[in-house]
């Protein structure tokens, strides 16, 4: 006989609820389920700019299985903290958690999901073969890139764009040979006089004169 | 032991106005943080690259140091400690080893959202990347398992960041926290005291919740046919048990708590269906399945918890509050998020609740329930000794106030199961990463924490091997706890699992042989008794409770006893099994 035996009616003689949740957890129509999708989005995050913050963000994509396409990290107007682009692409429910997650790191200071027109831009360096100049050049000043390396046998062009361009703009290329490319993912801020983060940054341009100034600097 | 060593403190040093104690050095600033959080105790164990802050511990004889007899145990000791006082539990270590050693501990308080601080040697900084001499990368170790991590600077805010990751772990949902600090930080000289703990500006824990959403979440359980609580390990770190016990009594809302929430609500309360999840009580978990809303609060609603989610409460509108928004619909949708501390949204709750639920039928079948699913043994009129035997009657002699620590596995859910638990901060034990070894540590952390109440460790005989060497530190510290090894001869909760979903297969889950574990405990210098007899069980609990010092009772238990009810990894909660046949049906 087995022991640890308990009392009580059996598995089959309960009260049992007749609901059923999907696996994400919400309470779903057992005949009309429907799974989501996964859809891209393009999250913005304004981070302490100290050492290691890269590792920890990129390593909790990871553990958490969330599935990124690209991150982009570069500085700010303030040498304190950077910005961070990074394109995901998961169910909603998965959306919403990767920026709760992100949002909960403590060098994090803000993540904000931006709009679809957002301003966003890719930069992409293709080294394509060299053996018709002229093709080559015609297809990079019909995409507005711009040539930064010529040689006999290979040319190296610089292009930016989203990322269908980018796409339209290497199938083009393809036809000479691509030995190589580099892409960067993407950067993006939102548009207009929407704030990328939700909280000011320290030293963002409270004023027109302050503004000039700074742009002066960063130039 | 000699003169302490250190660079001389200079003239303007000493003229500082500083309200800290006056720091020269790296290390010093290091105490001085620590002083100023009022730390009282460290677990640690010495080493080359953390030898500057103890020789800066030297002269500070009003913090406390346990020499722990291995870096695992520190840092569980220092979990307990946490959790029993509710204020970050301190762990030193040195670099290399001293600092993975300390990985399990701090997964397993990042895990239950312990307040724990860690502070770890590192080789100087200009050897970092080298791999020198016990060279580890802690800070990329420890990323993932701790809530916040920091490598020192230099001297000069060395303290500071001590105040700020002991703060870290304090505020806000709790977890451990780590500095790294490189010797040449620590024995470098400064002349800069720290300022108090304080979290970085950005950091802003929320309180209050929305409260258009509070208004709606109490609409719903106003009307809720079939109303239940679900109280989680966050009711107590958010010190909202008060206000929890007066809610559910003035709506008569039936409470069912996860495992780190046990002590919440009382179970002698009429309104308490025990503990939910694998292991939990049978009215506890039916009452989940079958709630209308749920109200949980300061849970994660985890996968031992929930059961498949499928079958998760899955006619209930789900009102969650947690601290953290993380938490918010990650496993399970909530339909009222409600984010912010858990004492200030019960309150929003009260006060938006405009009548309790019309739920007296309801009730009425909780209670009834509790009468058939009872947490019930049999008892043989002498030999096999059963296991849920001995924890009752240990229960039945101790004051509420009891700690109970417990490793993991087979003896740990019988400690859960058959205590009856009336206080928070009672119940220590490794939920979420489920450590075994957790106990003996655990024990000497609750034990330094608490030196007035009483604190007894339910241990498995696997679980015990594997921190035994507690038992150095225990006797060395003259505390006084009980060490009970629920002792089968085996890996019993694997046994369990083998011998019910892998065809009794029993592969390195029983021991052969294993020591007597009331002569090691001898050898250690503790008292050690053997207990077969149900009739000395009294008897023997008396006698460990009546001696000065630590006490190993090692129990041989009856080994064919299993841990019911059970709800199969990924099961429905309310189709839990009562015996081995239910689990063959499921």
């Amino acid at each position: 006989m087995t022991q640890g035996e308990l009392p009580g009616p059996g598995p089959d003689e309960r009260l049992l609820p007749k609901g059923r949740r999907n696996k994400q957890g919400i309470r779903i129509d057992p005949e009309a389920e429907a799974e989501h999708q996964p859809e891209r989005a393009l999250l913005s995050a304004l981070v302490k700019h100290e050492p290691g913050v890269l590792a920890e963000v990129s390593g909790l994509f990871s553990r958490r299985q969330f599935n990124i396409e690209s991150l982009t990290v570069g500085a700010t107007i303030d040498e304190d903290f950077a910005r961070m682009t990074i394109v995901i692409e998961e169910p909603r429910p998965g959306i919403d958690q990767a920026k709760k997650q992100l949002e909960k790191l403590i060098p994090v200071i803000s993540v904000r999901e931006l709009d679809r027109d957002a301003v966003q831009r890719e930069l992409v360096i293709v080294k394509v073969n060299g053996t018709e100049p002229d093709k080559v050049n015609a297809i990079t000043d019909m995409y507005n890139g711009e040539t930064l390396d010529a040689g006999p046998r290979t040319i190296t062009v610089q292009l930016t764009g989203d990322h269908e361009k980018i796409d339209n703009a290497l199938d083009a290329y393809r036809q000479f040979g691509i030995r190589e490319i580099a892409r960067t993912g993407y950067s993006a801020l939102a548009r207009g006089e929407a704030a990328t983060a939700k909280v000011s940054e320290p030293n963002q341009a409270p004023t027109d004169a302050q503004t000039a100034t700074e742009e002066a600097a960063d130039d | 032991m000699s003169e302490r060593a250190s660079v001389p403190k200079d003239e303007e040093q000493a003229d500082s106005e500083s309200t800290v104690s006056d720091v020269a050095t790296g290390a010093e600033s290091v105490v001085a943080g620590l002083e100023n959080a009022g730390v009282e105790h460290l677990f640690g164990v010495q080493g080359g690259a953390i030898m500057p802050v103890y020789d800066a511990l030297y002269e500070h004889e009003e913090m406390e140091h346990i020499t722990m007899a291995h870096e695992q145990g520190a840092a569980h000791a220092a979990d307990a400690y946490g959790i029993v006082t509710g204020k970050p539990g301190v762990c030193l270590a040195t670099s290399g080893p001293g600092a993975t050693n300390l990985i399990t501990g701090l997964a397993d308080a990042n895990m239950d959202s312990d307040p724990v601080i860690a502070l770890t040697g590192q080789v100087p900084t200009d050897f970092v990347g080298n791999d020198a001499f016990q060279e580890t990368d802690t800070i990329g170790v420890t990323q993932p398992v701790t809530k916040y991590n920091k490598f020192a600077e230099g001297p000069d805010t060395v303290g500071d960041s001590i105040g700020e990751a002991w703060a870290l772990a304090n505020e806000g949902r709790q977890g451990p926290t780590l500095v790294d600090l490189p010797k040449d930080v620590t024995q470098g000289e400064t002349n800069i005291s720290p300022g108090g703990p304080k979290t970085p500006d950005t950091y802003n824990p929320p309180t209050d919740a929305d409260e258009v959403i509070v208004q709606e979440a109490a609409d719903a359980l106003a009307h809720a046919q079939r109303p239940a609580i679900l109280a989680g390990g966050g009711v107590i770190k958010g010190e909202a048990c008060e206000e929890l016990r007066a809610f559910a009594r003035e709506y008569e809302i039936p409470v069912v708590t996860t495992m780190p929430g046990t002590g919440a609500f009382p179970e002698t309360d009429e309104l308490s269906l025990g503990i939910a999840g694998m292991h939990g009580t049978g009215y506890g978990n039916l009452a989940i399945s079958n709630c209308d809303v749920l109200l949980g609060i300061g849970t994660r609603f985890d996968d031992r918890l929930t059961g498949g989610i499928d079958t998760f409460a899955p006619d209930a509108d789900i009102i969650h509050v947690d601290i953290d928004p993380a938490e918010i619909s990650k496993n399970v949708e909530a339909d009222y998020p409600l984010i912010g501390d858990a004492a200030v949204v019960i309150e929003q709750l009260d006060e938006a609740l405009t009548q309790a639920p019309p739920a007296d039928e309801w009730r009425e079948q909780c209670q009834t329930w509790k009468e058939e699913y009872p947490l019930d043994y049999e008892m043989p009129e002498d030999e096999p000794l059963k296991p849920q035997y001995v924890v009752e009657k240990y229960d039945e002699v101790t004051d509420d106030d009891c700690i109970v620590a417990a490793g993991v596995g087979q003896h740990q859910m019988w400690a859960w199961q058959y205590w009856t638990w009336t206080e928070p901060r009672t119940w220590v034990t490794s939920h979420g990463l489920g450590t075994m070894g957790y106990a003996v540590p655990a024990a000497i952390g609750a034990k330094v924490a608490a030196p007035d109440q009483e604190v007894v460790a339910f241990d498995g005989d696997g679980s015990f091997l594997m921190t035994a060497q507690g038992l150095s530190v225990a006797v060395r510290e003259g505390l006084n706890i009980t060490i009970v090894v629920l002792n089968n001869e085996a890996v019993g909760m694997v046994r369990q699992w083998q011998d019910g979903f892998y065809e009794g297969r029993r592969m390195a889950s029983e021991y052969p042989w294993i020591p007597e574990f009331d002569k090691l405990a001898e050898a250690f210098g503790a008292q050690g008794l053997r207990l077969e007899d149900p009739d000395e069980v009294e008897d023997t609990i008396q006698q460990a409770r009546e001696y000065e010092g630590p006490t190993v009772i090692d129990a041989i238990i009856d080994p064919t006893e299993n841990v019911y009810p059970m709800v199969p990894s990924g099961g429905d909660n309310a189709r839990f099994a009562l015996n081995e046949d239910h689990l063959e049906q499921l």
